[in-house]
C-alpha cells in the first residue's frame, strides 16, 4: 500500500455555513486506480467534502490537491481530468440519451462517439430514449456514462446505488469495477456497507464532518473483532439478500 | 492554464487537448433549440397564439389590404405621384367617373378617398390635394402614411411641393399591417419572457447547471448558447409568422426581403430584451409554478397597452403615458414603420434608442438578481 501513489490528498479541509460547520478539518488520501468510500450518515459532510474537490462548492480553508492540481489555482484543469455523478441531478429536457452525450461532449471538448459511450454501460438500446422514461438503475447508468465521456482519471459518484433494486445494485457494483480496471480511480459514497465492504478497496468513516476511521474494509472490521466485538446473533451463512437474489434471479431487469 | 495541462500531459493517456469554449457553446446552443422545438408551450407561445390572433384580425380585416382611390376629375394623371402610389401594389386607382358619382362613392366607403393631382403655377412641383372619407378611417390612414411616405421619398421629393389633406383622420388601421407587428412583438415577448424564465429556472432547480459546472463550461457560454438558440428559435418564428401573413394574408413588405431583414433585426434586438426579464424572473421565482403570475406582470401589461391590438393614440390620454414607458410599444412602434412605411432602420433609430436603454435597465438587474443555484 505505502507505495500507492496518492491522486487526490486532502489536508485540513474545513467548509463552514452562516452558523453550521459542515466539515471541520478533513484529510486523507485517495491513491491512484483505487475505489475510495466515503462513509457516514447523512448530512456527516461526505457529499459537501465530494463537491468541493469537484470544484463546485469553496471551502472555508484546508488544501486540495487533485492530480497535481490545486482546487484553489487551477479548477479549470481539474474539471477536465474528472468525472462527477451528482446526488439526483437531472438532464437537460426533451434531448434522448445521444443527444445528452453529444451535449456533453461539446460541454468537455471531447471528441468520442455517443453511442461507443452507452454501449459502455449497456443502454445502446436506449439511445432514443429521454433520460426520464429510464428505470432508477438505467438512470444511475447513464449518469455514469456521462462522467466517462472526458475519459477522466477519477470518477466522483455520490450514493450511485441508492433507491435500486438488489439486481440493479449488483448490476452497478460490476460496472464500477470494470471502469477502475480501466484504470479509473474511483471515489463513491453509499450508505449500504455490504456495498462498500464488496467494492471498496479502502473506506473513510465520517462523523460530524470528522473521519473517525481510515482503512482497508477487512482491516476495520478485524479491528473490531480483536476488541472483543461480537454479533448478537449468530451470522447464517446466507442472508436475506442472498434470498432475494436466489429467488428472483441474478439476471437484471429494465 | 491551457498550456499547464499541454505541457503535462506527456505522462497522460487522457489528453484533452485544446479546450474550445465555441464548441462547448455550441453544443449548448444545439441542445437547447433541440429541448426548445420539442417543448409545446414554447411552440403554442411562439406560433400557434400570435398565427391564431392573425387568422382571427386577419378575416375580420378582410384579408389583403386595397384602397380604391378616385382620381378627381381634372386631376393630371401622368405625374409621378400617381406613379408612385400605383406602384405600392396597394392602391387602385379609379379614374372615369363624373364628380358627383365620386361623391356617392365618398359617402358610402366604397371608394377610400379622392386625389387630385396639379402642377403648381409658376413651377416644376406638384401640388397633392387628397380627401378622405369618415366612411373608411382605416384605409384612409393607411393611404396618408404612404402619401408621407412618397412625399419624403428621394426621387419625388424635389417634384412635388405639397400635400394638402382634408378630413383628418385617426390612425387606426384594423388591417393585418396593423396586427402582424404588433402580435410579432407579443410572440418575441412572450417567448423572451416565459421561455427563458421557466428554462433558467427548471435547470437551475434539477441541478442540471450544477452537473454543467462539473465539466470545463463557463458561466457564459451556458448563458451565451440559451441566448442563441432562443433568438434563433424566435427568429424562425418571426419568419414563419411574417411570411405567413404576407402570402396568405396580404400583410405590407414595402420593400421585400429587405424589410423581412429589418424586421428580424429588430426582433433579434427586441428579444434579447425580452430575454433580461426572463433572467430577472428565473432570478426571483423561487418555484416553477411561481414563473406565470410574475411573468404575466411583465407581460399582461404590454400586450394591453403596447398598441399590440389597439393603437396606443386610441387609448385615453392619462393611459397614454404608461404605454410609451413599455419596451413593446417601440418595438411595435418599429416594426410597423418597417414593414409598411418601408423605413430602413436608422428612420426608427429613436425607438431602436428606447429599446437599448431598456436593455440596459433590464440587464443591470438581471446581473444583480440572476442565480446560478
Amino acid at each position: 500500500m505505502e507505495t500507492k501513489k496518492a491522486i487526490i490528498s486532502v489536508t485540513d479541509l474545513v467548509k463552514k455555513y452562516d452558523d453550521f460547520v459542515a466539515v471541520q478539518g478533513l484529510s486523507f488520501e485517495v491513491y491512484e486506480h483505487e475505489i475510495f468510500g466515503l462513509l457516514g450518515p447523512n448530512g456527516a459532510g461526505k457529499t459537501t467534502t465530494l463537491e468541493i474537490i469537484e470544484t463546485l462548492r469553496e471551502k472555508t480553508s484546508g488544501e486540495i490537491i487533485v492530480d497535481g492540481f490545486s482546487v484553489d489555482k487551477q479548477p479549470h484543469n481539474i474539471k477536465q481530468i474528472i468525472g462527477v455523478q451528482l446526488q439526483a441531478a437531472g438532464y437537460y429536457p426533451n434531448l434522448n440519451l445521444i443527444e445528452l452525450i453529444e451535449l456533453f461532449a461539446g460541454l468537455y471538448g471531447a471528441n468520442i462517439k455517443p453511442m461507443e459511450m452507452l454501449e459502455k454501460v449497456n443502454l445502446q438500446d436506449k439511445a432514443k430514449a429521454k433520460y426520464k422514461a429510464l428505470s432508477g438503475g438505467q438512470k444511475q447508468r447513464f449518469s455514469i456514462a456521462t462522467t466517462l465521456i472526458n475519459q477522466p482519471k477519477i470518477i466522483f459518484l455520490d450514493e450511485p446505488t441508492t433507491g435500486l433494486d438488489p439486481q440493479a445494485r449488483r448490476n452497478l457494483w460490476d460496472l464500477i469495477i470494470e471502469i477502475r480496471n480501466a484504470g479509473t480511480t474511483v471515489v463513491i459514497t453509499t450508505h449500504y456497507m455490504d456495498e462498500a465492504e464488496q467494492l471498496c478497496d479502502r473506506v473513510a468513516f465520517v462523523e460530524r464532518g470528522q473521519i473517525i476511521a481510515l482503512d482497508t474494509p477487512d482491516n476495520l472490521i478485524d479491528k473490531l473483532v480483536s476488541s472483543g466485538f461480537e454479533r448478537k446473533k449468530e451470522v447464517k451463512k446466507a442472508n436475506l439478500e442472498d434470498v432475494f437474489i436466489n429467488l428472483t434471479g441474478q439476471e437484471w431487469r429494465e | 492554464m491551457q498550456k499547464d495541462i499541454q505541457e503535462r500531459d506527456s505522462n497522460s493517456a487522457t489528453a484533452v487537448g485544446r479546450y474550445s469554449n465555441t464548441k462547448a457553446t455550441l453544443a449548448l446552443a444545439k441542445a437547447s433549440f433541440r429541448s426548445i422545438m420539442r417543448s409545446p408551450s414554447a411552440v403554442v407561445f411562439t406560433l400557434a397564439f400570435p398565427l391564431i390572433f392573425i387568422l382571427v384580425f386577419g378575416f375580420l380585416g378582410g384579408g389583403g389590404t386595397h384602397i380604391d382611390v378616385g382620381v378627381t376629375p381634372g386631376s393630371d394623371i401622368n405625374n409621378p405621384v400617381m406613379g408612385m402610389l400605383a406602384k405600392t401594389g396597394m392602391i387602385r386607382l379609379i379614374k372615369d367617373k363624373t364628380k358627383a358619382d365620386f361623391d356617392k362613392l365618398l359617402e358610402k366607403g366604397n371608394v377610400d378617398a379622392m386625389i387630385d393631382v396639379h402642377r403648381k403655377v409658376n413651377s416644376a412641383a406638384y401640388s397633392v390635394n387628397v380627401v378622405y372619407t369618415s366612411a373608411s378611417r382605416d384605409k384612409g390612414g393607411i393611404l396618408k402614411s404612404v402619401l408621407n411616405n412618397v412625399f419624403y421619398d428621394k426621387t419625388l421629393k424635389p417634384t412635388v411641393a405639397e400635400i394638402k389633406e382634408s378630413t383628418i383622420t385617426g390612425r387606426e388601421y384594423k388591417t393585418i399591417d396593423f396586427i402582424l407587428p404588433g402580435q410579432l412583438g407579443f410572440s418575441l415577448l412572450s417567448t423572451g419572457v416565459f421561455g427563458t424564465a421557466f428554462v433558467f429556472l427548471s435547470l437551475r432547480q434539477t441541478l442540471v447547471i450544477k452537473r454543467f459546472f462539473a465539466t470545463p463550461v463557463k458561466r457564459s457560454s451556458i448563458v451565451i448558447g440559451e441566448g442563441i438558440a432562443r433568438i434563433g428559435f424566435a427568429l424562425l418564428g418571426a419568419l414563419f409568422i411574417i411570411l405567413i401573413g404576407h402570402f396568405f394574408f396580404g400583410f405590407t413588405l414595402v420593400n421585400g426581403a429587405i424589410t423581412v431583414i429589418n424586421m428580424l433585426i429588430l426582433a433579434t434586438l427586441g428579444i434579447i430584451v425580452f430575454m433580461g426579464f426572463g433572467f430577472i424572473i428565473s432570478g426571483i421565482a423561487k418555484s416553477e409554478s411561481m414563473v406565470p403570475p410574475i411573468s404575466n406582470i411583465v407581460t399582461l401589461p404590454q400586450f394591453l397597452l403596447s398598441g399590440t391590438f389597439f393603437s396606443i393614440e386610441a387609448f385615453p390620454s392619462w393611459l397614454q403615458p404608461i404605454s410609451r414607458a413599455l419596451p413593446l410599444t417601440y418595438l411595435n412602434d418599429a416594426m410597423r414603420k418597417v414593414a409598411f412605411e418601408g423605413s430602413g432602420l436608422w428612420d426608427v433609430k429613436f425607438q431602436i434608442m428606447i429599446l437599448l436603454l431598456w436593455g440596459i435597465g433590464i440587464y443591470a438587474v438581471a446581473i444583480k438578481v440572476f442565480k446560478w443555484e
